[in-house]
């Protein structure tokens, strides 16, 4: 096969995926960009140019900071926790602890049900006075509290529901490395004398390195994207206690049909995104662990 | 037993006893859901072990709202989506592992972007686009951001290149094409790389909710996810008992899929991760 041969055929072949990829990743990203920059049309009004008005009106809006600020507790709260609850599963099911099956089924179920689906469940099980929670919490005598009401413990319950959902979801990657540590590392550090904690901490962890950075990327990636249990457990409510900036980007695209400055919102995102490709492949430049 | 091994013994024990903890922890929002869709009303918050056991919260549900539909909406995108994804990553993936063709790398690079920036966050100007083209609230224009998947061409691509190139050699001795080539040699070889593609794939989409809930308005194109999302917050006068069962049937297709094949599904993300 000649060069002009593999090029055609080499094009050819790519050309039906890249034509959807193009239509809906690489033109709506940079449309968004130049939509941005425009006021939303109305019927009797087109959009104008505008300049950088959407992002002055983004600047000033007190829902967008709180929305962001909220999603940045949202993934303080979420990442290391269920990144650290992913570890410790796998290892208890990598060990052949008794009922290793049962134990496996049970962390990555949430990883297959319908985040809406179970935010229903998880919704019952924070209301006040019938709820789960509340019923517990009054065995021990404690005051009833309204969890998904209070704008103090509304971010937590999304954060709570959130670290169910997706720790199980990352022991799989941690599992699937932690198959491939030979034995004979375990086997030598305890000819050596050494205790389990020091094996797992000089060894072990170690050589998990390039699976943490994996699910890290992939929790952070999460924490902007994961919003569908706020559609269902408070609709970013009360009073904007709970909302992330995804959601908000829904709210005014979709609900106040505001698209331009959905539009400046939406920039917000892939501008964050972008910080976390660019750190990404800084870390991993060196790395091929899944490339 | 000397004092290290007792001590030993008790942080195992310890460990054992964190993960059960742990574990029962996990199941039981959905121990709980099973258990007040399976009991009258009057036994949703009260745990008494002669509850009798109903379907009735399955029928009032099936009744209230039109779960069929939904169900074989969810059942055509699924599928549609599956098959566009599985034909164009195929062909991408090949171009990719065995074609030197100008550009490739920026090309490779560009289709990576999406492993970033998901249809998810592209909302707005994807919904503009399916106006533009007359889609919206139709059952392909959900699938349609879907259908070229980033993740399926790079895991095709990091598979076909393990293939050994005396076997695409002795195939074109016989004088096969690039594309029989494909199908007689890579795809047979790739088999449990599409089938962990594929159970990620359909899991993904039955329970996408965001796109879906944007793009559809009508009965005739809702997905299961966003049915349920409005069945359930459409005054259901919170008859608790009706939206945990309606949660389970939208749930129960993959929930007992999964159940039966447990080992292919973990060990399919596995496959998919791992790369």
């Amino acid at each position: 096969m000649n060069r002009f041969q593999a090029n055609i055929h080499g094009w050819l072949l790519l050309l039906p995926a890249a034509v959807l990829l193009v239509a809906f990743t690489h033109f709506p990203a940079v449309a968004t960009l130049w939509q941005s920059f425009f006021s939303t049309g109305k019927p009797n009004r087109p959009a104008v140019f505008v300049g950088l008005e959407n992002y002055r009106t983004l600047i000033e809006d007190d829902v967008f900071w709180q929305s962001l600020w909220n999603n940045v507790w949202y993934a303080v709260g979420t990442i290391p926790v269920s990144i650290a609850l992913a570890l410790v599963m796998a290892l208890a099911v990598n060990r052949g602890l008794r009922g290793r099956a049962f134990l496996r089924m049970a962390y990555f179920t949430p990883t297959v049900l319908p985040m809406i689906a179970v935010a229903n469940i998880w919704l019952f099980f924070f209301t006040p006075q019938y709820g789960l929670l509340e019923q517990a919490t009054g065995l021990f005598g404690l005051p009833s509290h309204n969890w998904l009401g209070s704008p103090s413990t509304a971010l937590v319950c999304v954060i709570a529901v959130a670290v169910w959902k997706e720790a199980g979801f990352f022991m799989i990657f941690y599992l699937a490395a932690l198959q491939q540590i030979p034995p004979v590392y375990a086997e030598a550090a305890a000819v050596e004398g050494a205790g389990r904690w020091y094996y797992f901490r000089r060894i072990v962890f170690p050589l998990l390195m390039p699976t943490t950075l994996f699910v890290l990327v992939n929790a952070v990636i999460n924490s902007f994207r994961l919003v569908d249990h706020i559609f269902v457990m408070t609709r970013g409510g009360p009073d904007n206690a709970s909302s992330l900036v995804l959601f908000y980007l829904y709210e005014v695209g979709f609900k106040f049909w505001d698209t331009a400055y959905a539009a400046a919102l939406t920039m917000v995102l892939l501008a964050a995104l972008a910080s976390i490709a660019i750190a990404q492949f800084a870390l991993l430049e060196k790395r091929t662990h899944y490339r | 037993m000397t004092p290290i091994a007792r001590g030993a013994w008790t942080v195992e024990a310890l460990v054992t006893a964190g993960a059960w903890l742990l574990a029962i922890l996990w199941v039981l929002p959905l121990a709980y859901a099973v258990w007040t869709a399976f009991h009258p009303g009057e036994y949703s918050t009260r745990f008494a072990l002669d509850a009798p056991l109903t379907l009735q919260n399955f029928r009032n549900a099936w009744a209230a709202a039109p779960f069929a539909r939904y169900f074989a909406n969810t059942v055509a995108l699924v599928t549609l989506v599956l098959a566009v994804q599985l034909v164009l990553g195929t062909l991408a993936g090949y171009a990719f592992a065995r074609y030197e063709f100008a550009g490739r790398d920026i090309a490779f690079w560009l289709v990576l972007v999406q492993l970033m920036i998901t249809p998810d966050i592209l909302i707005v100007e994807n919904y503009d686009t399916m106006s533009r083209l007359g889609l919206v609230d139709t059952v392909p224009a959900i699938g349609l951001p879907y259908m070229a998947s980033a993740f399926g061409i790079f895991l095709l691509r990091q598979t076909f290149k393990t293939v050994p190139r005396e076997l695409e050699e002795a195939a074109r001795v016989e004088g096969a094409s690039g594309l029989q080539i494909l199908w007689k040699v890579y795809v047979p070889l790739a088999k449990p790389v599409y089938v962990a593609w594929g159970l990620v794939s359909v899991s993904f989409q039955w329970n996408n909710f965001l796109w879906p809930l944007v793009i559809t308005n009508s009965v005739e194109s809702r997905p299961l996810t966003v049915g349920l999302q409005v069945f359930s917050s459409t005054d259901q006068g919170i008859d608790w008992s009706i939206i945990c069962a309606a949660t389970l049937l939208t749930a129960a297709p993959l929930l007992v899929a999964f159940l039966i094949f447990q080992r292919q599904f973990v060990q399919s993300f596995m496959r998919a991760g791992i790369r």
